[in-house]
C-alpha cells in the first residue's frame, strides 16, 4: 500500500542539522576558503565592471598594501600597520561593552570628542612650554572627554534603562557639530581647516608610528587578559548573559555597566589622543572617518576576542587599501573599494553557517528501499539529549528548510 | 517489522524507524509508534528520553534523519507545522506561543488562511462553539495577558482544534496545572476522545498516565521500549519500563535532631511589579536540622519569599532575622543585597526556580558556573583552578552526564543542569539552603539524587527550605510544611501527620479563615 504512494512522498532536497564541535583547523580552513572565494568573485566583478584582468586585480592589492618598490614598500607597510592599529584600538574600545550586550555604536563620537579635547589642549596650551607636560595634559583631556561621552549613555541605561543604541548614535552627531563649531572658532580666516598642529607630537624613534603601534599591541594583550582572566571581565560576561543571574550572585549590574563604559571611554580617549598626537596632528569632523563603525564589524567578526581582532582589523584594512589602489589605478569611484570589502565580509560572515551547521542532501537511493534502514552507524552511548530544558533557554538544535524546488523532479 | 497492510481500519498515526540525531547525540533511534483512532495514548519516558523530539517531528518542528510517518495509513512528509496541520495534526507545546495583547479568539485565528473575510464576532462565536462542545470555560474576548496559565493552555488547545486537528499532541500539559485544573483538562480530553479525536499526551507523572490513557508507549534513552494497555499496567510496571530497573519509591526521612532556630521571618509583606500584594504578612521560623516544605499553587508568593530572603527582591515591610550558627548573633537580612548578605558571613545558598535564567549562565561551561560563587576570592585576576577542581568533584560525585567540563551548561539536560546548580550551592557549606522546585522536569533517578542531597544537608544541621509542587514528595520528605495561598501563610503542618487533602485544602481555599481581612476577595 505504501509503495503506491511513494511518488507522492518527497523528502526535502536539503535539510540542515547542527554541527557538533568542529576541529579548530577545519573551521580555519572553511574561513580561508570563504575569503578566497570572495576574492575570486571580486576579481570577476572587477573584470566586468572596471575592466581589470585578474592579474591587475591582485596586483593592485599587492601594490596597495606593500608598494611597488622598496621605498614605497616601507611607507605602505607602515600605513597598513598604523591603519590597522587605530582600527584595532577602537575595536578594543567597543568590545567590553559588546560582551556585556551593551550596544554602544557611539565610538565614532567618543573618539572624535577625545581628539577634539587633545587638539584643544594644544590650541589653548601655548603657555605650556614643556612638550612632555603638554602631552600628558592632552592625554588626560582626551581620556576625560572619551569617558564623558561614553559614560553618559551608560548612566541613563543603568538608572532609567534608556536605549543605549539610540543614545550613543545620537551622541555621534553632537560630537561632530562640536568639532565643526571649534574649527570655525579656531580658524579666523573662515576656512575651518586647522592645519597641522606644530606641537604635541609623540616622539618618533625609528618610525613615527612605532610607539603608537606597539602601544596598541600591548593594549590588545592587556584587554585579552582583562576580558578572559580578570574578575571584572568575568562580571562583564555574566551581566551580558543574564542580568538576573548577576543580581542573584550579588553583582551590582548598574555599577558594572558604568564601569565598563568608563573603560570604553578610556580606550576611546586614547584613540583620540593618538589621532592628534601620533597620526594626523590635527582634527577635522572626519578625523575618525567611520572607524567607529568599522570597529564594530571588526569586533563582531572576531567574536569579541581581542587576539582574533588583530586578524580581522588587518583583513579590513588590507581590503580597503588594495581596493583603494584598484580604484586609483582604474580611475573609478571610491565606492568600488566598499563593494569589495562588503563582498568579502559577507562571505566571512556567511561561512559561519557552514561551520555551525551541516547540510544534508536527499538520499539518492531512498525510494528504492521499502523500509528505511535504521542507519548503520553504531550507536555509541546515547548520552545527553537536548530535549526541553528547565529554563527554556535551549535553542532549536536544528531546523528544516522546506525546499520549493523539491516538487519538480 | 512486518508490514501491516492487511489492516482494515488504518491507524491514525504510525511512525516507523524514526531516527533523529543532534550532532553526536541520538535523540531518537529507530522509534516506532502507533496511535489508533479515538484513543488517548500516553507517551512516557524519563527526561531526555526523546519524547518531545519525537513529537516535534510529527508536528513539523524537526525533520527526521531516518524513518517514515504514516497518517491514516498513507505515508506523509511533514516539513513544517503547516504540513502537520494539513494532515490534521496539532501540537500543544509546553511553552505557550501566544500574543499577550490579543484576545483568545484573535490568537486562535492568527495565521489561519481560510479565504474568508475576517470577522471577529463570527470568530468569537465559532471559538465559543468549540469551547462549549468540549466543555472549555473561556471568554473568547478576554485578552491573553489577563489569563491564568490554565486558560492560556485552553487557548492553545482551541487554536489546534480550530484548525481542524484530529490528532492532538500535548507536551506535558499538566506540568503547569493545579490538581483541580488537571482534572478539568482530563475531562475535556475524554470528551474529545468520545468525539473521535486521537490524542497523544506526553508526561512523566504515572498516576496521570493511569487515570487518563488507554495505552502507554514508553521511550527510554531515545529508544522505543514498547506499548502496553493501561488497564494491564501498574505504577511499578510502568516505572520499570521507563527506567529499565526497579527502583524503590521510598524517600528517607530521619528524625530531626539538635534543631536550632536559624531563620525567623515575621510580618513580611511586599508588592510585585504591577503593585499587587504578593506577600501578605508572612511569618515563620526555619530550624537548622530540618526540612521545611513550602506548598502552594504556583505563583502564590513562593518565589518572592525566597528571593526576599536571598536579598534579590525587596519587600515593603517585615523582618528576616538570621541566627548565626557560630556566634549566635542575629542579623536582619531585609534591605540587604546578596553581596552584603554574604559579607555578613551568612552562609545562604539558593537554588532558584529558573535555573538557566537565574542560577546559572547558560553559555558558560561548568567550571565558570561553579565559579559564580567563588570568583571574588582572587586579586584582580580570576582563580579558575579551585572552581575547576570543584567542578570535577561535582561531575563525579553527582554523576553529571556531560561530554566535557567545557561544555556550555545549556547543552546539558535539565537534570544535569540542576545537579550542577545544586552541587555548587551545597559546596559552599551553607547553614541555610533554599531550593525552589529543585526536581521540576527531572526524571525519577535525578529527583532522588536531589532528595538525598537535601537530606544530607539536613543531617548536617542545615536549615533546608524546599518549595515544591508534588505534594506526595513534600509529605514524604519534609519535617514541616508551610502552606502559602495568595501570599498568605494558611497553615504550618507537621509533615509526618498531615494529609494530602489537608494541604490541598489550605492551598486552594479562597476565603481567608485565619486572617481577619475585611476586604476578603469575592472569588
Amino acid at each position: 500500500m505504501a509503495s503506491e504512494h511513494h511518488n507522492a512522498v518527497k523528502e526535502p532536497l536539503i535539510h540542515i542539522t547542527k554541527n557538533a564541535a568542529m576541529p579548530f583547523w577545519k573551521g580555519l580552513l572553511i574561513r580561508a576558503a570563504a575569503v578566497l572565494i570572495a576574492f575570486l568573485l571580486c576579481s570577476i566583478l572587477a573584470f566586468f565592471l572596471i575592466g581589470a584582468n585578474p592579474l591587475e586585480f591582485f596586483g593592485a592589492f599587492i601594490k596597495g598594501n606593500f608598494g611597488s618598490n622598496a621605498m614605497m614598500a616601507k611607507l605602505r607597510i607602515w600605513k597598513l600597520l598604523k591603519d590597522t592599529a587605530i582600527l584595532l584600538l577602537i575595536a578594543l574600545a567597543v568590545t567590553p561593552a559588546f560582551r556585556m550586550r551593551f550596544w554602544n555604536i557611539g565610538a565614532e563620537g567618543q573618539v572624535l570628542m577625545s581628539a577634539l579635547a587633545a587638539a584643544a589642549v594644544v590650541y589653548y596650551g601655548k603657555g605650556i612650554t614643556q612638550e612632555w607636560l603638554l602631552l600628558v595634559i592632552m592625554f588626560v583631556a582626551a581620556v576625560a572627554a572619551g569617558i564623558i561621552w561614553s559614560v553618559l549613555p551608560a548612566i541613563f541605561k543603568a538608572l532609567w534603562n534608556a536605549n543605549e543604541t539610540l543614545f550613543t548614535l545620537m551622541m555621534n552627531y553632537v560630537a561632530s557639530f562640536f568639532v565643526a563649531y571649534a574649527l570655525v572658532k579656531w580658524t579666523p580666516d573662515g576656512s575651518s581647516v586647522l592645519g597641522e598642529l606644530k606641537r604635541g607630537h609623540l616622539p618618533s624613534p625609528g618610525n613615527e608610528y612605532l610607539i603608537f603601534t606597539l602601544t596598541v599591541l600591548l593594549i590588545t594583550g592587556i584587554m585579552f587578559v582583562y576580558l578572559y582572566y580578570s574578575k571584572q571581565g568575568y562580571e562583564i560576561s555574566v551581566v551580558g548573559e543574564s542580568q538576573r543571574t548577576a543580581r542573584y550572585i550579588g553583582i551590582n549590574v548598574k555599577k558594572v555597566i558604568v564601569r565598563t563604559m568608563t573603560l570604553s571611554g578610556v580606550l576611546c580617549g586614547l584613540a583620540g589622543f593618538m589621532i592628534v598626537a601620533a597620526l594626523d596632528h590635527t582634527v577635522t569632523t572626519t578625523s575618525v572617518g567611520g572607524r567607529g563603525f568599522t570597529a564594530i564589524i571588526v569586533s563582531w567578526l572576531a567574536k569579541f576576542n581581542p587576539l582574533i581582532m588583530i586578524g580581522t582589523a588587518l583583513l579590513v584594512v588590507f581590503l580597503n587599501q588594495g581596493a583603494g589602489q584598484l580604484a586609483t589605478t582604474f580611475r573609478v569611484s571610491f565606492a568600488f573599494p566598499d563593494v569589495v570589502v562588503g563582498i568579502v565580509i559577507f562571505f566571512v560572515i556567511g561561512c559561519e553557517f557552514f561551520i555551525r551547521y551541516k547540510v544534508h542532501f536527499r538520499h539518492k537511493n531512498r525510494h528504492a528501499a521499502e523500509v528505511p534502514a535504521p542507519g548503520g552507524e553504531g550507536s555509541g552511548g546515547s548520552g545527553e539529549n537536548p530535549e526541553k530544558e528547565g529554563g527554556g533557554g535551549g535553542e532549536r538544535p536544528a531546523e528544516v528548510i522546506p525546499d520549493k524546488g523539491g516538487k519538480l523532479k | 517489522m512486518e508490514q501491516k497492510e492487511a489492516r482494515n481500519i488504518p491507524l491514525a498515526l504510525e511512525l516507523k524507524g524514526i531516527t533523529k540525531t543532534f550532532g553526536t547525540i541520538k535523540a531518537n533511534y529507530n522509534v516506532d509508534l502507533e496511535l489508533k483512532h479515538g484513543e488517548i495514548l500516553a507517551l512516557l519516558g524519563e527526561n531526555g528520553s526523546g519524547k518531545t523530539t519525537l513529537m516535534n517531528m510529527v508536528a513539523g518542528i524537526y525533520y527526521p534523519d531516518e524513518g517514515q510517518i504514516f497518517v491514516d495509513g498513507e505515508e506523509v512528509v511533514i516539513r513544517s507545522p503547516k504540513d502537520a496541520f494539513d494532515h490534521k495534526i496539532g501540537m500543544i507545546h509546553q511553552h505557550f506561543k501566544l500574543v499577550d495583547l490579543f484576545s483568545a479568539a484573535e490568537n486562535v485565528v492568527l495565521g489561519v488562511k481560510d479565504g474568508k473575510k475576517f470577522n471577529i464576532s463570527e470568530v468569537n462565536e465559532r471559538v465559543q462553539k468549540i469551547a462549549d462542545r468540549y466543555g472549555f470555560i473561556i471568554d473568547p474576548k478576554e485578552k491573553v495577558h489577563e489569563m491564568s496559565v490554565s486558560q492560556k493552555q485552553t487557548v492553545e488547545i482551541l487554536k489546534v482544534l480550530y484548525r481542524g486537528a484530529d490528532i492532538l499532541i500535548l507536551d506535558e500539559p499538566t506540568a503547569v496545572l493545579t490538581p483541580q485544573e488537571t482534572a478539568k483538562l482530563f475531562a475535556v480530553l475524554r470528551k474529545m476522545k468520545e468525539d473521535g479525536k486521537s490524542i497523544i499526551i506526553i508526561t512523566h507523572k504515572l498516576h496521570e498516565v493511569l487515570s487518563i490513557s488507554d495505552r502507554v508507549a514508553v521511550l527510554r534513552k531515545g529508544e522505543y521500549i514498547g506499548t502496553v494497555n493501561t488497564s494491564e499496567s501498574t505504577e511499578s510496571s510502568l516505572t520499570e519500563m521507563m527506567v529499565g530497573k526497579k527502583i524503590t519509591l521510598n524517600i528517607d526521612r530521619s528524625e530531626p535532631h539538635d534543631v536550632v532556630e536559624r531563620l525567623s521571618v515575621s510580618g513580611l509583606s511586599g508588592l510585585n511589579a504591577e503593585g499587587l500584594k504578593v506577600l501578605d504578612n508572612v511569618s515563620f521560623t526555619a530550624y537548622g536540622g530540618e526540612i521545611l516544605g513550602i506548598a502552594g499553587i504556583a505563583g502564590s508568593g513562593q518565589r518572592e519569599l525566597l528571593e526576599a530572603i536571598a536579598g534579590i527582591y525587596s519587600p515593603e515591610s517585615g523582618e528576616i532575622l538570621y541566627n548565626d550558627p557560630k556566634g549566635g548573633a542575629q542579623v536582619n537580612l531585609r534591605k540587604k543585597t546578596p553581596l552584603q548578605i554574604r559579607e555578613l558571613g551568612v552562609r545562604l545558598s539558593f537554588v532558584p526556580e529558573d535555573r538557566l535564567g537565574m542560577g546559572l549562565v547558560g553559555s558558560m561551561d561548568i567550571t565558570d558556573n561553579i565559579m559564580l560563587r567563588s570568583y571574588r576570592s582572587g586579586f584582580v585576576l580570576l582563580n579558575r583552578s579551585d572552581p575547576k577542581k570543584l567542578a570535577e568533584e561535582i561531575v563525579n560525585d553527582l554523576e553529571v552526564a556531560t561530554p566535557h567540563l567545557n561544555t556550555p551548561v545549556r547543552r546539558l539536560s535539565g537534570g544535569n543542569v540542576q545537579k550542577v546548580l545544586v552541587g555548587r550551592e551545597i559546596a559552599s557549606a551553607p547553614s541555610l539552603l533554599m531550593a525552589a522546585y529543585p526536581v521540576r522536569g527531572l526524571d525519577i533517578n535525578s529527583s532522588y539524587a536531589i532528595y538525598n542531597l537535601l537530606n544530607e544537608q539536613k543531617e548536617r544541621g542545615v536549615a533546608v527550605i524546599l518549595v515544591g509542587e508534588d505534594l506526595d514528595v513534600l509529605l514524604a520528605l519534609c519535617d514541616r510544611i508551610l502552606v502559602i495561598n495568595s501570599g498568605r501563610v494558611t497553615g504550618i503542618l507537621d509533615g509526618r501527620t498531615a494529609t494530602k487533602e489537608e494541604v490541598g485544602f489550605l492551598m486552594t481555599k479562597s476565603d481567608r479563615v485565619e486572617n481577619t481581612d475585611p476586604e476578603g476577595g469575592a472569588a
